[in-house]
């Protein structure tokens, strides 16, 4: 870094500029610890953000501009509209999408770092280090987000594909190659076509990686791809000696980490397991469609028969799932509990850690039909209630509420924590059909005696309820 | 430089996990998609590069596509977070509006 002296000054001011933006990404996480300060605390990252692009381009020798406005444009074109127009059903795949582009950016820059210094060569050796591994990392990552919004969007099928057995073995020399090439790149080979190579190879990866998980499952892998994109950014900064970069990229890395680990706890999943692929693999298929013999009688019931439970209960706790949200059923949910209070019934939510496709997602959903949070209760607070509960009305919740994870060691769910539905009084299911549920499980909770199943959309049938409220 | 940079890292790291351990699982979605927001301070390595060593047309192609990519992950992620987060904050006054919820 050879600079005029007159610029030092400058640089200074502009170092400091970027420990304000630091500061201010975690003061604005600290924020985030609960729900009146969030708000401001999200905006105070984006301030910071915002300090740390205005530093990046007063940095002396800053050039390009005409380049740079073309690509701010384009990413706010796409960026703002995506954002504000997505569903907050569809959370989960944006959240995909952000961190899939995030993810190609750091391999893209990391393949003009490369060509600009003719294959690292009078750079240092730890720039060539952690500018190779974040394009390895940042290409896996953009890949494996893109199959994970594929998914959840439905694009791709579901259900894990996957080369089976071999899968392991695949993406082990996969790795192997990309390592290899990384090194023989490292060590000044100023080749092009290794380093393209191993980006392919990082990206084959990638996509080998995600395509076995089950639908399930990919909220954990892409909190975890989150995770990596962080690492690869944080290794970006150190080639590039930009202290935000690093600093941003590593707390993105720790909360990636963290998220990851609570998702995987809260589904009794571990998280090798979850990259190995799908639920088991292959054996997982099998096991789904045998334990639907294990079938009994099934009740159904009608709306004016629910409504009926519904207004003479004390307790009713209403179990969402993701199939409410599917159904955009919240605000009817909304309007029932409204209905019920009115009568005196107390109403409470239970909120099952993964509830929806991301931890909290439900929370989201819930919210945005304006239910008091204060209602929403989480696992641990409302298991012990369903014993007093009188009707306990499940909309939408499959896995979440199936005793197998606590009776069946043979299910693949078995040790999940689940909320304990089948204790209370009485247990209404409202599903579009018998079909299982994200997981592809068999829901032993509808073979109960005191579970009645109200078949029909979501939607529609909470509100047939609430107008036979009204009769009752 | 590399171990100034490796301090700021490993430090970094430990402040990452006592910031968002203390997160509750009520916001894990909105902080999901905050940490997302935030790792698109990569544009800033596209900035510097393209500005300082953006020779060649691809080049310039790939850098564009690259601080295109970092914009929409910047922008994109606030503005989704702020839309989340806003549904939280109007609740307490809305609340009383609803009647008998509160």
């Amino acid at each position: 870094m050879i600079l005029a002296a007159s610029f030092f000054h400058n640089e200074n001011f502009l170092r400091v500029l970027y420990i304000v933006a630091f500061g201010l990404f975690i003061y604005g996480m600290t924020g985030l610890t609960g729900p009146r300060t969030a708000v401001r605390g999200n905006r105070i990252a984006a301030v910071g953000m915002a300090i740390a692009v205005a530093a990046t381009l007063l940095w002396p020798g800053e050039g390009n501009w005409g380049l740079i406005a073309v690509g701010i444009a384009i990413g706010a074109c796409i960026g703002v509209p995506a954002a504000r127009r997505v569903r907050m059903t569809a959370m989960p795949q944006m959240v995909a999408l952000f961190n899939g582009v995030g993810g190609g950016a750091v391999f893209l820059i990391a393949w003009a770092e490369f060509r600009n210094t003719h294959g690292y060569s009078g750079t240092a050796t730890y720039v060539a280090v952690f500018s190779l591994f974040a394009a390895i990392v940042g290409s896996i990552s953009f890949w494996g987000s893109n199959i994970a919004f594929g998914k959840l969007q439905e694009l791709l099928p579901g259900r894990p594909i996957t080369l089976g057995r071999p899968q392991q073995l695949v993406n082990g020399l996969l790795l192997a190659a990309a390592v290899l090439l990384a090194v023989l790149v490292g060590d000044g080979s100023h080749s092009q076509l290794e380093f393209v190579g191993m980006l392919l190879c990082a990206a084959v990866l990638g996509n080998f990686v995600v395509l076995p998980i089950g639908g399930a499952d990919m909220p954990v892998v892409i909190s975890l791809l989150n995770a990596f994109t962080g690492l690869s950014a944080a290794a970006t900064g150190v080639a590039l000696n930009n202290p935000a970069l690093i600093v941003a990229g590593m707390i993105v890395g720790a909360s990636g980490t963290i998220l990851t680990n609570l998702m995987a706890v809260a589904m009794n999943r571990s998280i090798p397991a979850i990259v190995a692929g799908g639920f088991g693999g292959g054996g997982q298929v099998a096991g789904a469609s045998g334990a639907g013999e294990a079938a009994g009688t099934v009740h159904s019931v009608s709306a004016a028969d629910v409504a009926i439970q519904l207004a003479y209960a004390r307790l009713v706790v209403v179990v969402p799932g993701y199939g409410m949200a599917v159904a955009q059923a919240q605000h009817a949910v909304r309007e029932l509990a409204k209905a019920l209070e009115a009568r005196g019934v107390e109403v409470k939510y239970a909120i099952h850690p993964v509830a929806g496709r991301m931890p909290g997602h439900m929370n989201v959903l819930l919210a945005e039909a304006d239910v008091p949070y204060d209602q929403l209760k989480e696992m641990d607070e409302i298991n012990p209630e369903f014993s007093r509960t009188d009707v306990a009305l499940v909309i939408g919740a499959n896995d979440v509420t199936n005793p197998a994870a606590k009776t069946n060691p043979g299910s693949p769910i078995f040790g999940m924590p689940i909320l304990d539905v089948e204790n209370a009084h009485q247990v209404v299911v409202i599903k579009r059909s018998m079909n299982p549920g994200f997981a592809g499980i068999e829901n032993e909770l509808y073979f109960k005696p005191n579970t009645s199943m109200l078949f029909g959309d979501a939607k529609s049938a909470v509100q047939d309820i609430t107008s036979e409220l009204a009769g009752v | 430089m590399l171990i100034t940079n490796l301090t700021i890292l490993v430090l970094a790291g430990f402040v990452g996990f006592a910031v968002i351990s203390k997160v509750p699982n009520t916001l894990h979605t909105p902080l999901m998609s905050g940490t997302n927001a935030i790792h698109g301070i990569v544009l800033l390595g596209g900035l510097l590069v393209i500005g300082f060593a953006g020779n060649g047309v691809f080049n310039k192609v790939i850098l564009v596509i690259a601080i295109a990519f970092g914009t929409i992950n910047i922008v994109g992620g606030f503005l989704v977070t702020d839309r989340m987060l806003e549904m939280f904050k109007r609740k307490p006054e809305r609340g009383p509006k609803d009647g008998e919820g509160e």
